[in-house]
């Protein structure tokens, strides 16, 4: 019964029509603009929009964001062999994915 | 609670130096780490590698540990004993921005939170609070219609004697159609509270399916395999097929091979666009398992000149 007297919560869902602030991305990451600024000089994030002031990202800018900082953190990777991991992780996902297709037409 | 064996879950000896510690940890880190990892277990042992590093990294909580001796075993119920760590002085906090709130009971009975960093703050401080990071796990149903779901999580938080335990925190969630494995949903205002006048963060929640019975999920397409007899796959047929909207009548090409694919436009998980299902078709042999069975695959057998190892030559 307890369940059924809940609000029911509405999210945004941050997909590829959505977009997030500088300031949200540093927060949701726990990091200050700078380190954002970095990622962007580093061409790991790609802002939609020219200043810093008004810059919004794609929101999957969140996911890789967190990768990040996570290796950093975790592995003490730094911000190039960050961005390297992800281009490698993003190519390991796509062929595992065409694997397993092709695993199944086998 | 269990004893844990931090050395052994670094793979070193009890001797091991503060070198050979580390480089231990660098590559179990690597190893599991969730990020990066496709081990089922991935994050459980790297919060446990993480647990053990944290204490043997640190000569003092190190000999603390050494202190309880060598003779216990990882599982045994363990307590410590009583005024185990007198005698040692621990300066206690700040040697990692590791989560300390997913370290174990044990560790937390022998370190206790004041290793754990979080130093107080005065009073007048206002700030937002944190955003929290969770994942859930959805039906693909609950993307396709969209749904509301009810989830609870785990939330580490400190009591009023600044001990740390994990409250169960249920939350009922919209989940919005069209969502794909990966995205996440961000409920504003649901993280941690804020200090002082300060609002709260925001929770976000990275959605993840369940595995399906039949369906495979890349993205918004569906894939889907789709058994046929070797007359329909021959001859063309009109076979019904599940999607998640329901189900539908495909025609199947005279002649198809195993392992066509046919792609139904838009019937994937709705967005603009939307995904496709794509039925991937797969050949199944009536077995022969009678007389009669056995007499028609003779039969073809007989009459039919069918080479299937023709492209090698023999």
């Amino acid at each position: 019964m307890r369940n059924e007297m809940l609000p029911i919560l509405t999210g945004v869902l941050l997909d590829e029509e959505n977009t997030v602030t500088l300031s949200e991305l540093c927060r949701a990451c726990a990091v200050h603009a700078e380190w954002i600024m970095e990622l962007v000089d580093e061409g790991v994030l790609e802002p939609l929009s020219p200043g810093p002031g008004q810059w919004q990202f794609p929101a999957v800018s969140l996911q890789r964001a967190l990768t990040i900082r996570h290796l950093q953190q975790d592995l003490g990777v730094n911000l190039a062999g960050a961005a390297l991991v992800m281009e490698l992780m993003d190519e390991i996902h796509s062929l595992r994915t065409r694997l397993r297709i092709v695993e199944h037409e086998c | 609670m269990e004893f844990k064996d931090y050395y052994k879950i670094m793979g070193v000896k009890r001797d091991a130096t503060q070198d050979e510690i580390k480089r231990a940890y660098r590559k179990l880190a690597r190893k599991y780490h969730p990020d990066v990892s496709k081990e089922a277990d991935a994050e459980a042992r790297f919060k446990e590698v993480g647990e053990a590093y944290e204490v043997l990294k640190d000569p003092e909580k190190r000999a603390a540990y050494d202190q309880l001796g060598a003779n216990w075993k990882a599982g045994q119920e363990f307590h410590p004993p009583p005024d185990w760590n007198t005698g040692f002085e621990f300066s206690g906090g700040g040697f990692t921005g590791g989560d300390a709130s997913a370290f174990s009971d044990f560790f937390e009975t022998l370190f206790g939170r004041e290793f754990t960093g979080g130093g107080g703050r005065g009073p007048a401080y206002h700030a937002r609070g944190e955003d929290h990071h969770a994942r859930i796990l959805i039906d693909l149903e609950d993307a396709y219609h969209g749904a509301n779901r009810t989830i609870t999580l785990q939330v580490p938080e400190l009591d009023a004697h600044g001990r740390l335990h994990t409250r169960q925190r249920t939350l009922k969630v919209h989940i919005p159609k069209g969502v794909k494995q990966g995205q996440r949903i961000r409920l504003a205002g649901q993280g941690a509270p804020g200090m002082g006048k300060g609002p709260a963060g925001d929770l976000y929640l990275e959605v993840a399916f369940k595995p399906h019975p039949f369906y495979r999920i890349e993205g918004r397409d569906l894939y889907i395999e789709l058994p046929l007899a070797p007359w329909e796959a021959a001859l063309g047929a009109k076979v019904k097929v599940p999607t998640p909207g329901g189900v539908v009548d495909l025609k199947i090409p005279p002649n198809s091979k195993a392992g066509r694919k046919l792609r139904l436009k838009g019937r994937g998980i709705p967005n603009k666009p939307a995904g496709d299902l794509y039925v991937v078709l797969q050949i199944v042999l009536p077995p022969a398992d009678s007389e009669q069975a056995k007499a028609l695959y003779h039969q073809m057998e007989r009459e039919l000149a069918f080479n299937p190892r023709a492209e090698l030559g023999v």
